[in-house]
């Protein structure tokens, strides 16, 4: 533990300034009355392009990403690349969308996507879908911020021999997450923000200036790269992709984008920004973090090149891959900045926990309690009820990594991205269209999700010998094709749900069921900043615009 | 500049450009090579990496060329 004393003080230094920021953001643009869930869910409503930008930036690119797609790159090569064509794309084809969700979230001060789903589907089951949907999706996703910090924490050689004292550094971490959650809101990960992605972008771009000259030169990375996976015995390896796994590359980036902004914790982001403009600029401006991304993951092979051996994992036999980047930052910088590189990715783990367990709150307050348990409740009690809620929602993700295989979580936010995937159709499709009929957007719903865990089900993975949850993606022959290749197991899932979306339409349109009343009109997507409907209502009471 | 009241749209011919960085990061034959590298980068890394110019070209150029030009109201 000595050898790391330099590490973890200027850890532990950077972690206290950064909690007492998350304190001090309650103050910081403050409103006249927090006691508010715009205010304390949403920031109120009123970010601009920079905050936004690293807000959203800081919330979609979590500390778990940049060691875990370094850590594929790693173990799988190019396959792991699939990350940047993923966060290329994101940005292009939610651009018209976002804007859409945003004014219509504005006019009727929705906080969350299913608050829209309920209005304009008239449908409060389907609104309680697409809320439960989002919370189970979102509830493995912290606890795998936590596996970010402990891949750090193992490096330092911060471990102990019970479970208790080995998760002791990350329950502390915690607490004081959610105490600052608790007390600023949206205010606390906005405000930490700013200095996790300096620190970070500061830390990647000396790392991928120095490594390669330090390693002999890019050419010597990729070709140090190339002869690792040559000599291994699997298949599917290589610094390019084969015939095999295209297929699951381009649909995993494609269903990974489609996802990423039904995620409650992206959609919070979007919402807390001030107008239509700010959310358009950012399109142009996030990626940024994309570039950030493609270089964190060529990290894997500067691993490879480094000669980088990651430490063994829980159980006996296994590496846990992702303490790669962790081991190649310590084994080639000066202590300080390996310091400084450490705390810019545990800190980089409380910003997205931060806003997931802020997101998860939003959806549990207006969706279930405020649905099901108190139809009354003001918007003091609703602001009161989330705080809480945050609380809850992380005591259980440092339980699901205390208690249960961190394997566990792992598997759980495979499944996350498949089931977001199925709140598509009533959030996307819906921000566009009224013709599909609540009771089929159940219905694909069901089929989506039932499709989706059967095929995660099926999938085995050879490297590790388990025979369930083995990855994301699915053999092609299993559908009888006569063929080798691979496709992503949500691109198929919400494919299924659309049709059947569509065709219980159909039948349910036959049938005559009833289909609701649309609580929104075609300019309620067109809405701005400053809208004079919205003015007008401001004027008079007050209460009207977040009483849906 | 004081605009007369028309129904508002978000439909532009413009925006069919953003089809562009949607599909083309999606063709994997353009960049699944070793060759051409790149300052020592394979091809399949340096031209994903500037599909993410081509994102940002573009949302920037449908954003310029679809912005509403209204005053205060």
């Amino acid at each position: 533990m000595s050898d790391h004393i330099t590490e973890i003080v200027i850890f532990t230094i950077l972690f206290l300034v950064v909690s007492g920021m998350g304190f001090v953001a309650s103050r910081w643009r403050a409103p006249q009355d927090m006691a508010h869930l715009d205010e304390w869910g949403l920031g109120g409503r009123s970010f601009g392009g920079w905050i936004t930008w690293f807000l959203v930036g800081g919330d979609l690119y979590t500390a778990y990403t940049f060691v875990a797609v370094p850590a594929l790159m790693f173990g799988a090569g190019a396959a792991g690349f699939f990350a940047v064509p993923y966060t290329v794309i994101i940005y292009p084809l939610f651009f018209l969308i976002l804007i859409r969700l945003w004014s219509v979230s504005h006019r009727h001060g929705f906080v969350t996507p299913a608050d829209f789903v309920r209005t304009r589907f008239d449908s409060p089951t389907l609104a309680l879908v697409v809320a439960i949907t989002g919370i189970m999706a979102t509830m493995p996703y912290i606890a795998l911020q936590l596996i970010g910090i402990e891949a750090v924490l193992k490096t330092m050689g911060v471990t102990g021999e019970s479970a208790l004292a080995r998760h002791l550094p990350i329950i502390i971490a915690f607490a004081i997450l959610a105490a600052y959650t608790y007390q600023s809101g949206l205010r606390a990960p906005a405000l930490i923000a700013f200095v996790k992605d300096t620190l970070i972008y500061i830390v990647i771009l000396v790392a991928v200036l120095w490594l390669p000259y330090k390693l002999g030169g890019w050419n010597a990375i990729f070709d140090a790269a190339d002869a690792k996976f040559q000599a291994s015995p699997a298949p599917n390896d290589g610094i390019l992709l084969n015939a095999n796994n295209q297929v699951q590359y381009i649909t995993l980036a494609l269903g990974s984008a489609l996802a990423l902004f039904l995620y409650p914790h992206s959609i919070t982001g979007v919402l807390a920004s001030r107008n239509r403009g700010v959310i358009k600029r950012n399109m142009s401006a996030l990626p940024a973090y994309s570039l950030l991304l493609g270089l964190i993951a060529l990290l894997g092979y500067m691993a490879i090149a480094a000669g980088v051996k990651p430490l063994p994992g829980a159980k006996p036999g296994t590496v846990d891959s992702n303490t790669v980047v962790p081991i190649l930052f310590d084994q080639q910088f000066p202590a300080w900045f390996t310091g400084v590189a450490f705390a810019a990715i545990g800190i980089g783990a409380l910003v997205p926990a931060a806003i997931m367990s802020i997101a998860a709150a939003n959806l549990f307050t207006r969706n279930i309690y405020k649905e099901y348990l108190r139809k009354d409740a003001t918007h003091a009690q609703e602001a009161n009820v989330a705080k809480i809620t945050s609380l809850v929602v992380k005591i259980g993700a440092v339980a699901c990594i205390v208690f249960l295989d961190p394997q566990f979580s792992i598997d759980l936010q495979l499944i996350g991205g498949v089931i977001i995937l199925q709140t598509a159709p009533s959030v996307v499709l819906g921000l566009y269209t009224r013709w599909l009929h609540r009771g089929a957007l159940v219905a694909g719903w069901v089929a989506g999700m039932a499709l989706g865990a059967w095929m995660l089900w099926q999938i085995p993975n050879a490297a590790t010998g388990r025979k369930h949850f083995g990855g994301s993606a699915f053999p092609l022959s299993e559908f009888g094709f006569d063929s080798t290749r691979t496709i992503y197991v949500g691109f198929v899932a919400v494919l299924a749900n659309a049709l059947v979306a569509v065709l219980v339409t159909l039948a349910l349109r036959a049938a005559k069921v009833a289909e609701g009343v649309d609580g929104t009109v075609p300019d309620d997507y067109l809405a701005d900043e400053g809208d004079p409907r919205i003015e007008r209502e401001r004027a008079g009471t007050v209460d009207n615009i977040s009483s849906t | 500049m004081a605009e007369p009241e028309r129904p508002r749209t978000d439909r532009s011919p413009w925006n069919w450009l953003l089809l562009v960085p949607i599909v083309v990061p999606l063709l994997t034959f353009l960049y699944n090579h070793d060759e051409p590298r790149l300052a020592g980068f394979p091809l399949f890394y340096w031209l994903q990496l500037a599909f993410i110019l081509l994102g940002v070209g573009t949302t920037t150029l449908v954003y310029q060329m679809t912005k509403r030009n209204r005053g205060r109201s």
